[in-house]
């Protein structure tokens, strides 16, 4: 369980690591969210006292990037690809089976906590499209069967990190 | 006495040489994202492991992104040459005993010409490859991009050597002017004008950018370069820096793309420790350094101004250019700021000249461009063409044409910011001004194609939705003209427009373009305007006759079966997520078009392309 005071910590040592000059605000964030898979409010409250600048401020950055969640997301970060070239090639049909599929919108997280669905606007691998890139692994050409054997998969096996 | 650092970069690029001569037996494999997801990292292990079993002294080199990413994981056996492609694990220990200890050809590997059915050796001979001329993009696949001494042994660093030991700051400058050598990012800008006005402008420091924030969906380039040749950027941007006076430097990266940050990292340490980065370059009194900024995912910083914010921290929202950046850019101080490609296009421009360069293009567009071939095409990938080469040659001779036999409609260029280009302006010739002219644009260099299967009102509405999003909010005719332009976009799609809303369309564009700050805005309604130019004839079936000729638009289409060709195996019924799809065993099925929700899962089960769209 991640306590307050431990999240706290960690984002202290994030602070120290990129030095407290503003400039360093979203690479702060970045790396607050490598570490708890979202951004927690508490590290963006010791951040902003840390660095030095209004809460608002951190808040402000923290939701204007869509790469920041400010959910808790879940273990596997499902993306697919909505670039034009995935487009062209079915990746709306994908989304909704995926959202069928894990009973979830983009945004969204499953309620074991297993699967995140998002979109993401290219993934510059359009040769592969339609792609889903989950965690740092990519899909490519992927079909709606594929999608119910990629997620069996990972419900049994696990993924790549 | 010190040595020149030129003669210095010669010696140390003549010892390189040696290692890669003319007879040396070595394998490139291309490593650059697509090859890597079709697995090309896990054949490289395979070969090294075969030619240690075998124990043969070959080396394996991971090289970038060689750009026929249809056909990866693919690779290189020198000094022959021989081109393999879409090659498995399983076929490793073929080419290691018969390639590379005989020198045999294995046939299958091989690329085979699909329109005459030749079997060719070679990459150059292939005709995607045969009308480009890779002079920037080329390079990629020759080294491995985390060596800085492979790139030292393709001239690398030369330039710099050149620039610093032979040119004054003002000499760069009228060398590129010359060369004309024009912003690749999507504006055309004339990228020696920038750096003019950054070393003219009065402040300290100076800063240089490189903008590597790729955010155009379907073009993937920057990434190739980044990932696949960092140090020719790199290059680049010293030499920019040398010229504008500036001490430090910036490249900013798309979120999306993780190796491309591993890669220039390691490229920048290694500059540093071979004395090209930092301070007195070459043993000359310059200084200059680099850092990384990674974006967090927002299209708008690929804008100037909303890109310095977000360097300087904060959300990434344009501002008016009254001063422009070259005088007050990131921390209001004088910046020159070019995209990744632009960068990597100057080392060629000092090394071979600006007349060599100027030859290379049309009269307004110089040099070459890389495009990314992408959507309904054959051969996807990237190619690198003279500016001015037509858009037939480049879907048609280089593309290979429209998958599935299928009839090519538009393609579209500029990203959100562009257009789409009917099969009638195929001839035109590919450059800043021609694309412009046609009511597109350059952009970064994608190329979506599309073919009879896409709708043109839905391809519409896909960049108005983006830009809505996309939109920092910031002027209110861009965040409210975008969206009521993209509900009108979506009312039509689903069966809901009315008569007069192309009309409407229309006179919102201008409002969104005029009343804008940025770009962003200011060609938003180009996805839209150039679609109802070209295509009105999709629109009105939409709108009068509540049809989407292409069997897009879900609200507009139904499904059927057809009897003839259904030979009632039962697949269909059992993908349907609605139980739309009945029948019997062996006998011709049907679909209910109350239940049916259009997903297309029975159109992906059929093997008998018995499921009409209408």
């Amino acid at each position: 369980m991640k306590t307050t005071s431990n999240i706290a910590g960690k984002t202290k040592e994030i602070v120290k690591k990129h030095g407290k000059d503003k400039s360093s605000m979203i690479a702060v964030l970045q790396d607050i969210q490598e570490a708890f898979n979202y951004l927690p409010k508490q590290a963006l409250k010791t951040a902003a006292s840390a660095m030095n600048v209004p809460f608002s401020r951190v808040y402000e950055a923290a939701t204007f990037y869509t790469a920041f969640s400010l959910k808790p997301r879940g273990e596997n970060i499902v993306k697919i690809c909505v670039g034009t070239a995935c487009h062209v090639r079915g990746a709306a049909t994908l989304q909704d089976k995926f959202e069928r599929t894990l009973g979830i919108k983009p945004g969204e997280t499953t309620k074991d906590k297993k699967f995140s669905l998002e979109t993401v606007n290219c993934v510059g691998a359009c040769a592969l499209g339609p792609v889903v890139l989950i965690n740092t692994e990519y899909h490519g050409q992927v079909t709606m069967k594929k999608v119910d054997k990629i997620i069996e998969k990972i419900n049994n096996e696990g993924a790549q990190r | 006495m010190k040595e020149n650092p030129d003669t210095q970069a010669r010696r140390v690029q003549d010892d390189l040489r040696l290692n890669y001569g003319p007879n040396k037996k070595f394998i490139t494999i291309c490593a650059g994202t697509g090859c890597r997801a079709y697995g090309s990292l896990k054949v490289k292990d395979a070969l090294e492991a075969e030619l240690k079993k075998q124990n043969m002294n070959v080396e394996v080199l991971a090289t970038g992104c060689f750009g026929f990413c249809e056909k990866g994981p693919m690779l290189v056996i020198h000094p022959d040459k021989y081109f393999y492609q879409q090659v498995k694990v399983e076929d490793v220990p073929e080419i290691v005993s018969k390639t590379l200890a005989k020198g045999e050809v294995i046939g299958r590997l091989l690329y085979r010409d699909p329109d005459t059915k030749k079997t060719l050796f070679r990459e150059e001979d292939l005709p995607f490859y045969k009308k480009q001329l890779r002079v920037v993009f080329g390079r990629n696949g020759m080294i491995d991009p985390t060596r800085i001494d492979d790139y030292l042994a393709i001239d690398g660093y030369q330039a710099l050597g050149k620039a610093l030991s032979e040119m004054t700051p003002e000499g760069v400058i009228s060398e590129v002017k010359k060369a004309g050598l024009r912003g690749r990012g999507g504006g055309g800008f004339h990228a020696a004008f920038k750096w003019e006005g950054a070393r003219r402008a009065h402040g300290s420091p100076k800063y240089v950018i490189a903008n590597g924030d790729e955010g155009d969906p379907g073009a993937y380039m920057d990434r190739s370069l980044m990932e696949g040749n960092p140090h020719s950027i790199i290059e680049g941007m010293i030499i920019g820096a040398y010229a504008v006076g500036a001490q430090d430097g910036y490249i900013y990266v798309r979120n999306e793309y993780p190796l491309a940050v591993t890669h220039l990292t390691m490229a920048i340490a290694s500059a540093k420790e071979a004395g090209l980065l930092g301070k007195n370059i070459l043993g000359t009194n310059f200084s200059f350094d680099i850092h990384i900024t990674k974006g967090a995912g927002a299209f708008v910083c690929g804008e100037s101004s909303a890109l310095f914010a977000s360097i300087e921290g904060r959300a990434g929202e344009p501002r008016a250019k009254y001063v422009h950046a070259v005088e007050k850019g990131l921390w209001d101080k004088p910046t020159a700021l070019n995209n990744v490609e632009t960068w990597a296009n100057v080392p060629l421009i000092i090394n071979r000249g600006a007349d060599w360069y100027a030859a290379i293009g049309t009269e307004g567009s110089k040099g070459t461009k890389i495009f990314s071939l992408v959507g309904k095409i054959n051969n996807t990938g990237l190619i690198e063409v003279p500016m001015g080469t037509t858009l037939y040659e480049i879907i048609y001779d280089m593309g290979g044409g429209i998958p599935n036999g299928r009839k090519f409609k538009a393609v579209q260029t500029g990203g959100p910011s562009g257009g789409c280009i009917p099969e009638s302006l195929l001839d035109i010739p590919v450059d800043f001004d021609k694309l412009y002219e046609v009511g597109s644009m350059m952009g970064s260099g994608g190329m979506i194609v599309m073919d009879d299967r896409s709708c043109m009102v839905d391809v519409a509405r896909y960049f108005l939705a983006f830009l809505q999003e996309e939109s920092c909010g910031k002027c209110v005719p861009c965040r409210e003209g975008v969206r009521r332009m993209n509900n009108i976009l979506e009312d039509i799609c689903a069966g809901k427009g009315r008569e007069g809303d192309v009309e409407l369309l229309e006179k919102i564009a201008t409002g969104v373009a005029d009343g804008s700050l940025c770009a962003l805005g200011g060609s938003a309604p180009n996805p839209v305007l150039s679609t109802i130019k070209y295509f009105r004839e999709e629109y009105e079936a939409h709108i009068k006759d509540h049809r989407c000729p292409a069997g897009v638009c879900k609200a507009l289409i139904t499904y059927s079966i057809i009897p003839e060709k259904c030979t009632g195996c039962g697949l269909c019924i059992k993908v349907c997520p609605t139980q739309a799809t009945s029948g019997e065993k062996k006998k011709a099925h049907k679909i209910n078009n109350d239940k049916c929700t259009r997903c297309g899962a029975c159109i992906e089960s059929c093997k008998f392309e018995a499921i009409l769209v209408k």
